[in-house]
């Protein structure tokens, strides 16, 4: 009877749930447990007005700068001017092309990264190769009766992703190119990707962009004028190019010999080695570093407002002097800042999903 | 030093522009239908995007006149927002065909940049602000003051300069914008403040209580803002310079965008029917019909309408004309009459 085996008892109350866990992470000591009291009340003391600022006493509604009475957060500032933030001074009656737009390239990248959609290959050469000249078509008019919409016009948060995404998608196809041209064995090409990669990482973008809308100018005709909206979109192109290049050399340089050799013992060619089985593997290892850049690039495109283009944070401060709205500043930084989180936080989730979801085979599964 | 460079390149392409034959910017503006002008990026009062994305300010109010006059029609005109180290080759490349964006006109920049200055839309200088219950009354009393300046700029060479010139001491604390600046002095961080007074007043006027900060009387440099136009086409030099006179001529004469249509219609003075196009042929030499002065009136008002709607007493500013009145109530605006 003694001998007999006793039911299991459920682990010590202490030890699992929300209790369990504050007791093994937060109060395992006396130290610890006075540093998390600390450091609750220090949360506390900032957060709530804080908070407080945000929400309690903000004021959401109205229209003029009189409806902000009662001491928190004017989001009528925003909410006020939230269309001009989003499309900035491109014509009223035309906004639905801002939004077909946007609605069709996000409908495409879905289809992409949705796991089990048919025809994956058609749709990503559609979105590559045919809808940019859609996208411009639309944005740009001038054809089909749509009204030609002059690029000074553009602005707020639309300019800012068109500024991203071209940079983005421009730059990955050349930066593959570029890395492996600087790990061809062919000298010249070699040669000539180092000293771009090197060239272009060597300048800070903020002179590529000061160089592209100062100084170009005055080296073209007279009677010659490059849009500068374009001029910024090649230099944000070029330089990404380079640093882009240098990621995906790093995924290169990764895979094993043995792979490229198994590869020229199947008597494959260059670019069927390369597009069957070094980058399928390479690309892989780039993800967290090519992420990296993508954010990196869609937060530098902030730095177009010192040539005068008004991408979102631009057009924020712009609004700023507006003399119906002067002393909203914070307001309206705090806004951009949110906007650009909720971007950069969205691409860095999705790099970590597909991380996990590609996370296949070879090397140090961690 | 960048500067320098960066001058040097600008006199040099507008060298070369000025020897390479081209269409008058007036014929190209015509042909065009638009007038591209350069403006600030936000500037209060001078140049700034209000909610619906129309640009409004007294220096948006002379590229509105000159299409007025020019094209007939002042909303013809493509803003082209400019920093402040682009504005000059935006000029010089052809870019723009007039800079209108808060210029100092300076001997450097009229002679080594390749750009003319078409005249002062607005007469600026640095001056202070204080608080009412500091009891001072000049900058001469404020001897040992910590003063509030926004740093890297003529402003703060400028206060050094005056404060050594007259022997007194005092400490400067400098931040990166004036708006930091000015909320330091809100909070009661320094004795004064200091920017040029255009700002000065913009500032004043989101401050916790803006009626107990008043300036002082001193105003120790000169900035004469003004619309500029690339050298070497002096018909559209005119074209420019006189756009802004009519606008002040009008507001000498009393025309308003109210009465133009009743004065030109009854009017018996003759330097009102001169500017309104009643003396035929007057302005052949302007390349416009007689009728350009009529339609700036009409459709952009005089120089005192436009200052009343976007710094004076209609706007949220609310800046005293002072020096900025008519030569003939005390101020210095001044312009050559139309005849």
């Amino acid at each position: 009877m003694i001998n007999e085996q006793q039911p299991t008892l459920p682990a010590p109350a202490s030890t699992i749930g929300l209790v369990g866990w504050l007791r093994t992470n937060l109060f395992n000591t006396p130290m610890n447990s006075i540093a998390t009291i600390v450091m609750l009340y220090l949360c506390y003391l900032w957060l709530t007005p804080i908070f407080d600022w945000v929400f309690i006493s903000a004021d959401w509604a109205g229209t003029t700068r009189e409806s902000c009475t009662s001491g928190g957060a004017c989001w009528v500032f925003i909410t006020q001017r939230i269309d001009q933030f989003m499309y900035g001074f491109y014509p009223a009656d035309e906004t639905w092309r801002l939004n077909v737009t946007f609605f069709a390239f996000v409908a495409l990248i879905a289809w992409l990264i949705w796991p089990n959609l048919p025809k994956k290959g058609l749709v990503a050469a559609f979105t590559l190769l045919i809808f940019p000249f859609i996208a411009f078509v639309l944005l740009s008019g001038g054809y089909f009766g749509l009204e030609h919409v002059e690029t000074h016009k553009w602005g707020g948060l639309s300019l800012t992703l068109v500024l991203a995404v071209v940079g983005i998608v421009a730059a990955l196809p050349l930066g593959i190119l570029l890395a492996l041209g600087r790990r061809s064995e062919m000298p010249i090409v070699r040669a000539m990707s180092v000293a771009y990669i090197e060239i272009w990482r060597g300048v800070p973008l903020i002179t590529v962009l000061f160089m592209a809308s100062v100084m170009l100018p005055l080296f073209l005709p007279e009677d010659m004028h490059f849009d500068k909206l374009l001029r910024a979109l090649i230099g944000i192109t070029m330089f990404q190019t380079a640093y882009m290049a240098e990621v995906i050399r790093g995924g290169l340089q990764a895979i094993p010999k043995g792979q490229y050799e198994a590869a020229d013992a199947l008597g494959l060619g260059y670019w069927q080695k390369m597009v069957m089985i070094i980058l399928p593997q390479a690309l892989k290892l780039m993800i967290p570093g090519v992420v990296n850049t993508f954010i990196a690039l869609f937060k530098d495109t902030s730095l177009v407002l010192i040539i005068g283009l008004f991408d979102l944070l631009a057009i924020v401060q712009a609004a700023q002097n507006d003399p119906k709205w002067i002393g909203y500043a914070t307001e309206g930084y705090v806004f951009v800042a949110f906007v650009f989180w909720i971007f950069c936080f969205g691409m860095s989730r999705y790099s970590q999903h597909l991380e996990k979801m590609l996370h296949t085979g070879h090397g140090s599964r961690a | 030093m960048f500067n320098k460079k960066l001058l040097t390149a600008a006199a040099v392409s507008a060298a070369l522009a000025s020897s390479a034959s081209f269409a008058g910017t007036l014929d190209s503006v015509k042909e065009r239908g638009s007038l591209q002008c350069g403006v600030s990026s936000g500037v209060p009062g001078y140049s700034v995007p209000d909610d619906k994305g129309t640009w409004t300010g007294l220096d948006v109010d002379v590229c509105r006149a000159i299409a007025a006059a020019v094209l007939g029609d002042a909303t013809k005109v493509k803003y082209i927002p400019l920093t402040a180290k682009e504005r000059f080759t935006a000029l010089s490349s052809g870019e723009i065909d007039v800079l209108s964006r808060t210029t100092t006109w300076t001997l450097t920049r009229d002679s080594q940049l390749g750009i003319n200055f078409a005249g002062v839309n607005y007469y600026d200088g640095q001056g202070f602000l204080v608080k009412k219950d500091l009891g001072v009354s000049s900058v001469k009393e404020l001897d040992g003051a910590t003063i509030c300046i926004q740093s890297g700029t003529t402003t703060e060479l400028n206060t050094a300069d005056y404060f050594n010139a007259n022997g007194l001491a005092h400490t400067p604390v400098t931040f990166d914008t004036n708006d930091q600046a000015a909320t330091a002095f809100d909070t009661g961080r320094c004795d004064a403040f200091t920017t040029d007074l255009s700002q000065a007043f913009a500032l004043r006027s989101r401050m916790g209580d803006p009626s107990s900060v008043v300036a002082l009387p001193e105003v120790i440099s000169k900035e004469p803002l003004g619309p500029s136009v690339k050298q070497a086409d002096d018909q559209w030099f005119n074209m420019v310079k006189w756009s802004l006179n009519a606008m002040i001529n009008a507001e000498e004469l009393g025309i308003t965008s109210e009465n133009v249509d009743d004065l030109k219609a009854n009017s018996k003075n003759p330097s009102i029917q001169r500017l309104l196009g009643g003396s035929e042929g007057l302005s052949k030499g302007l390349g416009v019909d007689d009728d350009w002065a009529y339609r700036i009136v009409k459709q952009v008002g005089n120089y005192g309408e436009s200052f009343d709607r976007n710094l004076g007493a209609g706007s949220a500013l609310g800046i005293d004309r002072g020096i900025n009145a008519l030569w003939n109530q005390g101020g210095f605006l001044y312009a050559p009459p139309i005849r």
